[in-house]
């Protein structure tokens, strides 16, 4: 594995009496796509939330670039959210006031980017990811494919360090799932994005250099290497 | 059983129904079509022939002219097309091969009282190196390449879903085969 970017030590996390995660380890290398896999309620997309800064935990250690963001009030991990980390989730959560392309640019013009200067940024992403002429509509006006792209644009807009991705073809038929995560991860590969990327689909996880398994609330790192002892 | 014994000759019928063929050319379309990860022997196209010939699947033309392999032009016949038909409509037969090692592992394992989800984890992990490698194939290869990928991955997930679902039943499992 490449620099560590991202890590989580002995992270444990309840919801009220429900214990969500009860001593997560998980090591994210620089350039690494992780695949979180794991059955429903294990922990992963709790721990995706974790490492993303938009949880706290209730005991252990989140390190991003080595530093604990898990100490760091919400405003900093706000602010580290919107310059450092990308978003993709399961139904694209695109605003449905906006056009295809005010969507993409939002993180910029969140950022404080001029309207026309991220319009500009927002626009090769449409031809990049096969969205041309779909630039004005609003989100009720595009297939569950086209938004899910959409969605994924706007999590690479800002060219994040990581991309965090939940379920990111949950609600998508398999073929336009592919389609997905082919761009998805040539757009990764081809910045250097770091992509944490929580799936149940071994087909989709099969994109990623290697999974972590959660399980009851702890990740289990399986390599192939372990098979052959 | 229609099984990996009876799909050569079938598929050089199905070659030979395009158009009439030398066994060079047979094999160096079953090669780069069927063959990738296994060419077919020259000693097995021209036995294989001589075998649909003897059956009245194909007839050989006369030898021709020329050095290295022989030379003879292989036609199908009436009752080659109907073989060959009857194969192409027919379902291949699932083969449970795979599970069934699977199954005797795990079997075996619990009523050991060995670690069965240990076994299981190691299977998952090169069920999904696997699956790395095929999803690359699907990536970078040719259209041809990404069917055969896709083949082999729908099957590798299948034995993942059995697989996770086995791990979530161990316990149970277990109390099912201990004495």
């Amino acid at each position: 594995m490449t620099d560590p970017l991202i890590e989580a030590r002995g992270v444990t996390l309840a919801f009220g009496e429900t214990p969500a995660l009860r001593g997560a380890d998980v090591t994210v290398g620089a350039g690494e796509i992780l695949a979180v896999m794991g059955p429903s309620g294990s922990g992963k997309s709790t721990l995706l939330h974790c490492l993303a800064g938009i949880l706290t935990p209730d005991s252990g250690e989140i390190l991003y670039e080595g530093r604990r963001i898990d100490r760091l009030g919400e405003a900093d991990r706000s602010a580290l959210r919107r310059d450092s980390f990308g978003f993709v989730f399961q139904f694209g959560q695109l605003v449905p006031e906006l056009t295809a392309e005010e969507n993409v640019a939002l993180p910029l013009l969140l950022g404080g980017t001029r309207r026309a200067a991220a319009l500009a940024e927002a626009r090769p992403w449409f031809a990049r990811l096969g969205l041309d002429g779909l630039e004005r509509r609003r989100s009720g006006e595009l297939s569950g494919g086209q938004a899910q792209r959409v969605a994924l644009a706007r999590g690479l807009v800002s060219r994040p360090r990581v991309l965090f991705a939940d379920e990111p073809t949950g609600a998508l038929d398999s073929l336009t799932g592919e389609q997905v995560m082919e761009l998805m991860v040539g757009a990764a590969r081809e910045q250097g994005t770091t992509v944490v990327l929580v799936t149940h689909e071994p087909r989709v996880a099969a994109y990623a250099h290697r999974e972590a398994i959660v399980r009851d609330g702890r990740v289990t790192s399986l390599s192939v290497d372990r098979i052959a002892s | 059983m229609y099984g990996q014994l009876m799909s050569v000759p079938l598929t050089l019928l199905g070659l030979l129904e395009r158009e009439p063929s030398h066994g060079y050319d047979l094999k160096r379309d079953y090669d780069s079509l069927f063959g990738r990860d296994k060419p077919l022997p020259y000693g097995q196209v021209y036995a294989t022939l001589s075998r649909l010939a003897r059956d009245g699947k194909v007839v050989a033309g006369e030898a021709e002219p020329g050095d290295g392999p022989e030379r003879k032009r292989y036609v199908i016949t009436e009752a080659g097309v109907t073989e060959f038909e009857t194969w192409l409509a027919q379902p291949v037969a699932p083969e449970p091969t795979l599970q069934t090692v699977l199954f005797t592992k795990v079997v075996l394992a619990l009523m050991l009282g060995r670690d069965a989800g240990q076994y299981l984890d190691a299977q998952r992990a090169a069920h999904m190196q696997r699956m790395r490698e095929l999803t690359e194939l699907r990536r970078t290869g040719a259209l041809l390449d990404a069917l055969l990928a896709d083949h082999g991955l729908f099957r590798l997930e299948a034995d993942l879903r059995w697989i996770d679902l086995t791990t979530a039943r161990l316990d149970a499992i277990a109390e099912a085969v201990r004495p």
